[in-house]
């Protein structure tokens, strides 16, 4: 570790700011320091706020004003950037540092083929010409492992999948031979597979050739799969900085702790997850306890979880999505997003559905929630059919049963309704308050009961963080008095820590009222930690189901496994010899 | 891409026949053809004969059929007032208005982009600011305010532009054009800036939104994360994505403008389609308002369809999705 050569990055005493309406300033990051030596990858890990893309926009050069480097000092191979021009002299952003970005599906521009855009950054920094500059490209696209490279540099970006358009995007941080990479969270959007090979190709390359990675992310599982040094940072500031092993295995500062223990743990279950600070207890168990008397009171028996009949039932259910316009022959073929699947859910059970993206889990979701109609097979509620074949018509009450939870708290609360108005409309709706006034004390204990003040009634949604925003999502799909919530992705959007509070909600809620849960997850630890039961989807038909202990110890399907073996986990540490 | 092309031809002619249909019975029904054309003290008998003579007795379906196949001739019937085939009179009179159309797009869209485009990229300057706030009066001054300032100003004070008419014109064949004579020009600039203002406040507000739109994206970011140079970031690769929206908008506006031009035509006495279609309006001149309303949705029928396809050519993903 002690090569002559310098670090290729070298940030000291950084300090970015940025000032704000009436001379106040809001500091970013204070006195960060890190170092990257050629063929390192550096982790950046936090929360969302901590401040780490900010640093990792900085060394890009894409600060966005106002912010401005307030105090420190960035080297770049050893040479110093500057902070009032936002680049270092000798050094070209984008020949000499590379950038991969997050999302694969918004990084490269829909309108240029890849070739274009490839060779471009060649073109101007490198000055080759047009041959040249494909042929390199066309090697970079085989080292990126681009099957038919030739003819993907004539393709447009949305002829490729999420995956190779990452690929692409690395190829392009490469294609000027650059001494560091800044890749800002690169696997992030990707599936469980997809990312688990865009991580190899990432270590390849540090590796190989040498370069240093800055690697932003939240993702504990990737840090500890591929980074050789981790950097822990919690509001603008670092908390504890050392090599992967060190920082995964013996964190020192009780919020690395924290937040490592927060990790969903794909290899044992837990009872419950390890949170970060208070989680509003007490009032919030008295509300709880009253929801569950009356969810009690409404479901005409004793405990329902006493209830061995499934609560639901999907029985060969297929749906097809059909493509094409109205004239005879321009229909295409349909597609079958999901494939003759049958499974059925307990009361009282948390049932998984896994799979990735595009394997029709949430297909499956907006059949059981009604948003989607199937082309075969039908689904049962309680033994009535409320979709496909013999489907009641007078679903309502059905549909009342049955409450949906969706991924993105952002978009899935009406932005220009107080959250009273939000959370009394289903019990309005399904008249389950005789009285405005009893509505309103009815949204007060749900409100209570996932762990808000009451007072949040009288507030707009962009006045809560993500978290609190799911918890009303929460609060809202219980305002219906549901028997069934179907949580489709329910925190894949949010923090770790604030994962483990909405998961542990959750469970609290089911423990607390027999709820059924129905939970539609790509990540596997998630399920895991909630799912009595699981079952694995793959290309819209149904592989494998089983009780979550037998899928995770002993997988049957050659899928299932695959999966598991590729999800990133924190008892993986890269260069720890592997436990017996 | 064929695909594309005959589904758009099938709804096309859909269109055309719907259109076609609301001409026809306008025809038909907006005053009695036959009280128009008989003299004043015809008895019932006469009046009997001439409807028999143009077929008015026979039925609906039948008449109808007929109607089409004398527009389909390109036979739109004779104007009351002029006393000539209402396809004469179109002919004559439709490439005044498309001359300046043409000018007037010519004109906004070359000062449109670049002034859009200036404006999103220093939001905050003392030009941009300067731009926006004229703009805001482009956008609300109605047209004939304009037209008479102009000719306040350039015709009557200054004298350098003449205010009303095409000027000098020559005729090529079937096409009477001004552009070819100095009077032509001149006469040309003021219904032509006229015209423009309106659509160049227009496409200079919708660059400047959808540039500063696409200035934020990913795409862009990961551009200058790559140090391309701003200049080729900006025109070359921004600019491509921010016209997207330019292309429908222009395109729907060159329709308006052929078919609405009347209020400029009017007060410039410009001798195109709108003076025609307000001469034909106060005299009750059925047969050239019906030809009117057949070549308006011919005309927006058309542009569409040209902006389909050239949507298809820029945008690479709207290629995919329908071939």
């Amino acid at each position: 570790m002690t090569a002559p050569t310098p670090p290729v990055l070298a940030i000291e005493g950084l300090r970015v700011d940025y000032p704000l309406a009436g001379g106040e300033v809001f500091t970013a990051v204070e006195n960060a320091s890190l170092v990257i030596r050629p063929g390192e990858i550096h982790a950046l890990v936090g929360e969302s706020g901590a401040g780490k893309t900010t640093i990792g926009n900085t060394v890009m050069g894409l600060l966005e004003k106002p912010g401005r480097i307030a105090a420190g000092a960035i080297n770049i191979d050893g040479r110093r950037f500057d902070a009032t021009r936002g680049s270092a002299a000798g050094i070209v952003l984008g020949r000499d540092v590379g950038a991969v970005f997050q999302d694969p599906m918004t990084s490269l521009n829909p309108l240029f083929t890849i070739e274009s855009q490839l060779t471009e950054a060649m073109r101007f920094h490198l000055g080759l010409g047009k041959a040249a500059a494909r042929a390199r490209a066309l090697e970079l696209l085989e080292s990126v492992g681009i099957p038919e490279p030739r003819r993907r540099l004539k393709a447009y970006p949305h002829q490729l999948s999420g995956g190779q358009r990452q690929r692409v995007v690395i190829a392009a941080a490469l294609s000027c031979n650059p001494r560091l990479v800044v890749a800002d969270e690169p696997t992030t959007a990707l599936d469980v597979s997809v990312q688990a090979q865009i991580l190899k190709l990432l270590r390849d390359l540090a590796d190989s050739r040498g370069i240093g990675i800055l690697l932003v992310t939240h993702n504990m599982g990737v840090v500890a799969q591929i980074a050789d040094r981790v950097t822990i940072m919690h509001r603008g500031k670092v908390v504890e900085t050392g090599t992967t092993e060190e920082v995964l295995r013996r964190p020192k500062a009780a919020y690395a702790r924290a937040l490592i223990g927060a990790v969903p743990r794909i290899d044992q279950r837990l009872d419950r997850f390890p949170v970060l600070g208070d989680e509003g207890k007490g009032r919030a168990e008295e509300a709880r306890a009253e929801l569950r008397a009356e969810l009690r009171a409404r479901a005409q028996g004793p405990d329902s979880r006493a209830d061995p009949s499934p609560i639901l039932s999907v029985e060969n259910l297929c749906v097809d999505y059909s493509a094409g316009g109205w004239l005879p022959g321009s229909r295409g073929r349909p597609f079958r997003a999901v494939d003759d699947v049958s499974f059925s859910v307990r009361s009282g059970e948390v049932f998984g559905l896994v799979g990735e993206s595009g394997c029709g889990k949430t297909t499956i979701a907006n059949v059981v929630s009604g948003l989607v109609r199937p082309s075969a097979g039908r689904v049962l509620y309680q033994g009535r059919s409320i979709a496909g074949d013999g489907a009641t018509r007078r679903v309502g009450p059905l549909r009342q049963a049955i409450q949906m939870i969706f991924q993105d708290p952002y978009s899935s609360l009406n932005g220009r309704m107080r959250i009273g108005s939000i959370l009394s409309e289903p019990i309005l709706f399904y008249r389950l308050a005789d009285t405005r006034a009893q509505a309103e004390s009815d949204v007060a204990r749900l409100i209570e009961a996932v762990g808000l003040e009451a007072e949040a009634a009288q507030r707009f949604p962009h006045a809560f963080s993500g978290g609190q925003r799911q918890r009303l999502s929460i609060a809202r799909a219980l305002g219906a008095r549901p028997r069934l919530i179907v949580c489709d992705e329910p925190t894949s959007s949010l923090d770790v820590s604030v994962q483990a509070q909405i998961l542990n909600l959750l469970k609290d809620l089911r423990d607390a009222t027999g709820l059924t849960l129905l939970l539609i997850s790509h990540d596997l630890a998630v399920v895991r930690q909630m799912c009595d039961r699981v079952a694995v989807m793959r290309q819209g038909q149904l592989l494998e189901q089983a009780d979550s202990e037998t899928l995770f110890d002993r997988p049957q399907h050659p899928y299932t496994r695959e999966l598991l073996s590729l999800v990133p986990t924190l008892d993986r540490i890269r260069g720890e010899p592997k436990a017996a | 891409m064929l695909k594309v092309l005959i589904s758009r031809l099938g709804q096309a002619a859909l269109v055309m026949l719907v259109v076609s249909a609301v001409s026809f019975v306008m025809f038909r029904y907006v005053g009695d053809p036959v009280a128009t054309l008989s003299r004043e003290n015809a008895s019932v008998e006469e009046k009997a004969a001439l409807r028999r003579s143009l077929g008015l007795d026979q039925p609906l379906v039948v008449q109808y059929g007929r109607f089409l196949g004398r527009t389909l001739s390109g036979d739109l019937g004779i104007s009351y007032r002029n006393q000539r085939p209402v396809t004469q009179l179109i002919a004559e009179r439709l490439p005044a208005t498309l001359e300046l159309v043409l000018v007037a797009t010519i004109l906004s869209l070359s000062l449109g982009i670049p002034l859009g485009v200036l404006c999103a990229l220093k939001p905050h300057g003392v030009a941009a600011r300067l731009v926006q706030a004229l703009s805001l009066i482009g956008i609300s001054t109605p047209t004939f305010v304009t037209g008479i300032v102009l000719i306040l100003v350039f015709a009557v004070s200054l004298g350098w532009l003449p205010s009303f008419g095409r000027g000098q014109v020559v005729d090529l064949g079937w096409w009477s054009t001004g552009f070819l004579t100095v009077s032509g020009l001149k006469s040309l600039l003021l219904p032509g800036i006229t015209l423009a203002l309106y659509q160049l406040t227009l496409i200079m507000r919708l660059v400047r939104a959808e540039m500063i739109d696409v200035l934020s994206s990913d795409y862009i970011r990961f551009a200058r994360a790559r140090g391309l140079p701003t200049r080729y970031i900006h025109f070359r690769l921004a600019l491509r994505n921010a016209l997207m929206p330019v292309i429908t908008v222009t395109g729907l506006q060159i329709g308006s403008l052929i078919a609405f031009a009347i209020v400029t035509e009017t007060v410039f006495q410009w001798p195109g389609m709108g003076l025609l279609f307000i001469q034909a309006v106060s005299f009750v001149d059925i047969p050239v308002m019906a030809a009117y309303l057949l070549f308006v949705g011919l005309l927006f029928v058309l542009i569409n369809a040209v902006v389909d396809i050239l949507y298809a050519v820029v945008d690479p993903r709207l290629r995919a999705r329908s071939a």
